[in-house]
This record gives C-alpha cells, sequence and structure tokens, in this order.
C-alpha cells in the first residue's frame, strides 16, 4: 500500500492547493470563471470522497459530466430486463443496476417477485452462469463505456470459442467521445476544460481528445483517480486556461497511451458497430452506442427473445439529465435528499456508486 | 461417514443427553452448569448490573482469527464491558443445522470455552436446538450475559462537549474484511485477520479516568461510520477524524483498496472507541499501550460544534462528510 500512499500525500496536497490558488488569483485579474467538468464517474466519486472541491479558488467551478454509465441507461432498457426476468431467463447484472428504476420498478423488485437476477462483479461470471445453467437462457446486461465494454466482448469471444449457446448480451454500450461532442455543441453548456477519463482514456487513448482542444479551445487533461491525480490534473486544466493554451495533456501515462489499447479496439471493432443510443438525460445521439455487428445476432439479447427496445418513462421531477449535463449541482434537485435518498433514490444519479446525487450525498455537507 | 448433528440431538431423549454430556459439561461443567438447573441460581457482589444478549449468524463459521465460538463471547462480553460493567455469567443457546459436521461443532465449542476463560465468565445456563438441514447456516449462537457494573462510570453521548478527544484501541475494519474474504474464497498472502478479541481489560484498565470518560463503543455492524454518527445525530456537538491518524492493518487495507471497500464502514469485533475529556487522553493511550489488545491505540479527532455532523480530513486535507452505510455491504459477519 506504499504505492497507493504516495499519491494522497498531503504535502503534495498542500502544494497543489498554493498552486490553485495562485492559478485563481490570475483569473480573477483577467476578470474570469472557468467551468471544467470531470467526465467520469469515479473522478465525482473521488472528489467527494477526498474533499477535493474545497481546494479550488472561486474562480474554478467544477461540474459533474456524463460519465456514470449507470446514470445515463435509458429507463427503457431496465424495461426490457424485468420482461426477461419474468419470462424465465436468468439476468445477470453489475450490482448498480439492481436498484435504479426503470418505467414502473427496478431488477431489485423483479427480483423479490420472483425474477431470477444475478449480481455479477466481473463480465465472466454471467459466462459461469451460462456454463452452470445450461437449461436456461443467460442474458448479460452489458452496461458501459469503453473501459466495461472491452472485458464484456472478450467475454463473448470466450464464450462462442466455447461453443456456450444459451448467453446473450442486452447491450447498453455507450461511448464517451459522441457524449462530449453533444455537450459542447450544447449553447446553453459552458465548459472550458474536461478532466478525462481514466480507464477510458486507456481504451481510447489520449489523442481522442485532440479534437475538442484544437477544434474547440477546451483544455484536456487526462488524469487517474487517486487524490494527487486529480489535484494534479485540475492544476493543469487550470494552468491551460490562465496561459490560453488549450491541449491535451495526458498525465496519466502510468496506464494511457496516447493511441490506447490497440488490442481491446481491434476486439471491439471485430464484434460491434456504431448506432444511436438514448442517454438518460441527453437524449439519442448518433453513433454514440456500440452494438452487436449482424453476424452476431444470435448472441444479441433483443433478437433472441424477440424483444423491442422502447425509450423508457422515467419520473419528471427527476433531475438527472441536468445533473448529467453539469447544469445544476445535485442539491438543485427538488427531490435530492428530501424523497430522494440512497436507500430510496427516485433516479439513477442517487443510486450509481459513481453518481453524482449519491456522491454529493454521502459525502459533502448540505 | 464422520459423525455429525441428526435431527435426534435436538429430540430430549438419549442423543440430547448425549451431546450435553460428551460436548457440553466438559467444557462448561463446573459452574452452576453442573447439575443442569432449569435456572442458574447466581450471586453478586453488587446489586448495579449490566445485561446484554446477542444473536451471533455469521458466515462462513470459521474465518481468519476465529470463529462463531469465540466471536460469540467477545461479542456480549464486549457490549458488556463498553457499558462500563465487568463480565460474569454467560448464558449459550445453540442452534445446530442437522447435518453440522460434529468436529465443526467441537472446534466452537473449544473456542468458546477458551474465550469464556479468558474472559473471566462462566457459561450458567444454556440450551440446544436443532433444524431440519437447510433451515440454518451451520450454526446459530445466542449469548445473553450480565456484568457487574464497575463504579465510576457515568456513560452518555449527552456528555460530550466539544474538545473531548475520540479514542481507538487498534486497527479498524480486520473482522469484516476477514470474513469477507474466508467467504469469497480470497486467498490474499498476509491478507485481513479477524480482530475477535475482548475488551474488557482495556475497560478495567482507564477506570481511573471514569469520571473524565463520556462514551465507550464498539463498532460492530457499520463499522465506525455507524457508531460514530449514531453519537452525534440530532445532537449540538459534532465529530472531526483525521483520515491519516485511522489506524489499519496492512493486509486489511489492502484488501479493501482492491474491492473498492470504504474501512469506516466495515465492522471491528475487537476495537474500542472511547470519547474523554482532553486532558487525559494521553494518559489513557499510554495505559493502553501497555496492553496487548492496545498496543495500535491512537487518538483520532476529536468533538465540535458542528451539530450532528461527522467530518473526515481526508488524507490530503481535504474535508468531507462521514456517511452512514448503506447496510448490504457485508452480510452475515456477527
Ligand atoms: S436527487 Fe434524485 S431525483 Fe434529483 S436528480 Fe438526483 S437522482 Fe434524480
Amino acid at each position: 500500500m506504499n504505492y497507493m500512499d504516495g499519491f494522497r500525500r498531503l504535502e503534495a496536497a498542500v502544494h497543489f492547493r498554493a498552486r490553485l490558488a495562485g492559478h485563481g488569483r490570475a483569473l480573477a485579474g483577467q476578470g474570469r470563471k472557468v467551468h471544467l467538468m470531470e467526465v467520469c464517474g469515479s473522478h465525482t466519486m473521488a472528489i467527494a470522497r477526498y474533499g477535493i472541491r474545497g481546494f479550488l479558488p472561486e474562480q474554478v467551478a467544477l461540474v459533474s459530466g456524463p460519465g456514470c454509465p449507470v446514470c445515463v441507461t435509458d429507463p427503457g432498457l431496465i424495461d426490457v430486463a424485468i420482461t426477461l426476468a419474468g419470462q424465465g431467463v436468468i439476468v445477470a447484472t453489475f450490482g448498480d443496476m439492481v436498484r435504479v428504476p426503470g418505467s414502473h420498478a427496478t431488477l431489485a423488485k423483479a427480483r423479490a417477485a420472483g425474477g431470477r437476477i444475478e449480481i455479477c462483479y466481473s463480465p465472466l461470471q454471467a459466462l459461469q452462469l451460462a456454463i452452470h445453467h445450461p437449461e436456461s437462457e443467460v442474458v448479460f446486461l452489458a452496461v458501459g463505456f469503453e473501459t466495461t465494454i472491452a472485458p464484456i466482448v472478450a467475454m463473448l469471444d470466450t464464450a462462442m470459442r466455447q461453443g456456450v449457446a444459451n448467453l446473450s448480451l442486452l447491450t447498453a454500450f455507450k461511448l464517451v467521445p459522441p457524449a462530449l461532442d453533444a455537450l459542447l455543441a450544447d449553447p446553453d453548456i459552458r465548459i472550458d476544460g474536461l478532466l478525462c477519463p481514466a480507464h477510458v482514456s486507456a481504451i481510447i487513448g489520449a489523442d481522442a481528445y485532440r479534437p475538442y482542444a484544437e477544434r474547440h479551445g477546451v483544455a484536456c487533461v487526462v488524469a487517474g483517480f487517486e487524490p494527487l491525480d486529480i489535484l494534479y490534473g485540475l492544476d493543469g486544466l487550470v494552468e491551460q486556461l490562465v496561459t490560453n493554451k488549450p491541449c491535451v495533456d495526458n498525465q496519466y501515462s502510468r496506464v494511457v497511451k496516447a493511441e490506447g489499447n490497440r488490442q481491446a479496439q481491434r476486439l471491439m471493432a471485430h464484434y460491434l458497430e456504431p448506432a444511436a443510443a438514448a442517454w438518460r438525460g441527453l437524449g439519442s445521439i448518433p453513433e454514440s452506442a456500440l452494438v452487436l455487428r449482424r453476424q452476431f445476432a444470435r448472441y444479441d439479447a433483443l433478437q433472441r427473445h424477440g424483444l423491442t427496445l422502447q425509450p423508457g418513462r422515467h419520473n419528471p421531477r427527476c433531475l438527472c439529465g441536468e445533473v448529467l449535463k453539469g447544469k445544476i449541482r445535485p442539491r438543485e434537485c427538488s427531490l435530492f435528499g428530501v424523497a430522494c435518498l440512497p436507500e430510496q433514490p427516485l433516479g439513477p444519479c442517487m443510486v450509481s456508486s459513481e453518481g453524482s446525487c449519491a456522491a454529493e450525498y454521502k459525502y459533502e455537507e448540505c | 461417514m464422520s459423525e455429525s448433528i441428526l435431527l435426534g440431538h435436538g429430540g430430549g431423549g438419549r442423543l440430547s443427553q448425549q451431546l450435553i454430556a460428551r460436548e457440553i459439561l466438559p467444557r462448561f461443567g463446573d459452574g452452576p452448569l453442573r447439575t443442569l438447573p432449569d435456572a442458574a441460581a447466581l450471586e453478586l457482589s453488587s446489586c448495579q448490573i449490566r445485561f446484554s444478549t446477542d444473536s451471533f449468524v455469521v458466515q462462513p463459521l470459521e474465518f481468519p482469527g476465529g470463529n462463531i465460538g469465540d466471536l460469540a463471547v467477545h461479542g456480549t462480553v464486549n457490549d458488556l464491558a463498553v457499558a462500563g460493567a465487568v463480565p460474569r455469567w454467560l448464558s449459550l443457546a445453540l442452534i445446530l443445522e442437522e447435518g453440522l459436521p460434529l468436529v465443526t461443532l467441537r472446534r466452537v465449542l473449544d473456542a468458546l470455552q477458551r474465550a469464556a476463560h479468558q474472559c473471566g465468565v462462566v457459561v450458567a445456563t444454556g440450551d440446544t436446538k436443532v433444524v431440519r438441514r437447510g433451515q440454518c447456516d451451520g450454526m446459530y449462537i445466542n449469548t445473553s450475559g450480565i456484568g457487574e457494573a464497575l463504579p465510576g462510570f457515568s456513560l452518555g453521548v449527552e456528555h460530550l462537549v466539544p474538545g473531548d478527544r475520540i479514542l481507538v484501541s487498534g486497527t479498524l475494519g480486520d473482522h469484516g474484511m476477514a470474513v469477507l474474504s474466508a467467504r469469497e474464497g480470497l486467498q490474499v498472502h498476509n491478507g485481513p485477520v479477524s480482530d475477535s478479541r475482548p475488551l474488557h481489560r482495556l475497560v478495567q484498565a482507564v477506570q481511573t479516568w471514569a469520571p473524565e470518560i463520556r462514551f465507550m463503543r464498539d463498532p460492530t455492524r457499520g463499522g465506525l461510520a455507524a457508531v460514530l454518527n449514531e453519537m452525534v445525530m440530532g445532537r449540538e456537538v459534532g465529530l472531526h477524524v483525521r483520515e491519516s491518524a485511522l489506524p489499519y492493518a496492512p493486509g486489511t487495507k489492502a484488501m479493501a483498496e482492491v474491492l473498492g471497500l470504504d474501512l469506516l464502514h466495515v465492522a471491528s469485533e475487537g476495537c474500542l472507541v472511547l470519547l474523554c475529556a482532553a486532558g487525559v487522553a494521553e494518559k489513557i493511550l499510554a495505559c493502553w499501550h501497555a496492553l496487548p489488545e492496545g498496543v495500535g491505540a491512537k487518538e483520532i479527532g476529536w468533538v465540535t460544534q458542528r451539530r450532528g455532523r461527522v467530518i473526515l480530513e481526508t488524507s490530503i486535507g481535504g474535508e468531507r462528510v462521514v456517511d452512514l452505510p448503506g447496510g448490504e455491504l457485508l452480510p452475515r459477519i456477527c
């Protein structure tokens, strides 16, 4: 653990606090206030968990982005999963999804009503389930960004090689760059800098952010998840803005390469192709999903079980969409901490272990 | 086939008698239990007693650092200890599942006997039931305990005043992580080991400063986070805890990092949280450091005026709220 402690050193944090304060004075001198977005839910959690917001000068506003795959999943997907569970299919899923509200119910309720919902910690457990229950159909709720897509596709690859025939994927694979394009194109949203995700970047590569820096003049820093990584990243972002030199700075080079993980990219391209997707809160975004290519349709749960994905209905008073776009802080939602609590979440942002509302409720004084 | 518990062991007939004669009396029969009376006749020197009960349903029954037997003794002994009492008598109710290997039962009872002896408590009364296969996870144990109150203590969170100190007697979260690792079959070199152990000596050792000791608790289910929140919820005072001062065993910490768990939420079974006036904190720590179960004792924070809030000063100097655990983190840990 000494390795970890190296990324949590107090002296280094004090140094960054002083640097950020200096940048704050420079921005104040220029009469500016800048808006930074942490794209990734794991960053959101770490920022709250280590009290990083308190390090920022008032000229720097930090907002959360759409980078929690659970939060951006449309309720329609949950509805389909519940239907499948009702038909006797074993639905395998990552834990957080169980409590996310669909249009009418959650998978947890479906489980209480007798549905077979199995929680997996890794995609390979879904494969094991299928192998151990050859008499049943197993559907894996394949929710995730680039980071998660790669291991799920690797699992599918193994399943096909082993001739496992009773497993299929209900895909909600989403891509981060198209969501960023949509956010940057929205005139109501102001983003000066992006704290780019760590794990997603390990797959897509730091070069994926070049267009934002070069075309949109947005500062970009790829940062890890340790508190000092984040402080270093925020310092880098504000410095780019103070000096008016936006670029892509890869500060997580111990994991992220410029070109990303080519092997994972190849595997994904072999099995998947781009499609439009509905994002909770952001609406439909072209080319922002990856779906199974036609020749692998028998592994597509929708096709295999003759179902279609309908847009779901979400609680109209839940402002997750606004939170995910960084337009409001969670506490500005009238339900936050009143009707919507971690133990009875009304929106996915309060459920997910990477959700902005959960992070703010758990860790920040309200 | 190796011997195991049969439904008949709970039927009240010959098998039941054999079980009691062979397994219970040799271990616990030298006190009031000797004649197997319906109720134990006990004599206490003081009329200030403390009475506590707890049921143990831990899965798996055996884990690194202990088993359900010593856990059942420590759990009740510690409940009495943190109430400022010297534990004296225990009841022992066993609910056994048909098919439980007798060797497992013996290991559990041996551990229970050792733990009771170590704590100076006498098993005074007991009961055994057997349920069908599938109706309980091997065995459940209930222990109730009677202790005599130590004079001088007047414990209660209402006595807290800003500036009081928060002490812990040792590393946090070891029990919960040890059970989790055993349950999930995570075999880690130098992994977490349960801290299941009695705390009564730590309490007796600080009796000198009893009037300055405001409150004591052992952070079992819900971990330190739950205990700290319970202390200040709805009160005029708050707590400030320094993350860098929190003691963790390296194996426990490493596993929590890997699994993404917050050790503040993970149970200990042999750790004492004590709040006292600032003036006696150093003395209590020095006294604890001289006992094996208190060598890792530390001051971790203080009482503040921030109403009802538990604030953590993070390792990097930020501040955040210590939240109440969600509840479903580690099922069946005690
Ligand atoms: S507080 Fe609840 S209802 Fe409001 S935005 Fe967050 S998750 Fe949605």
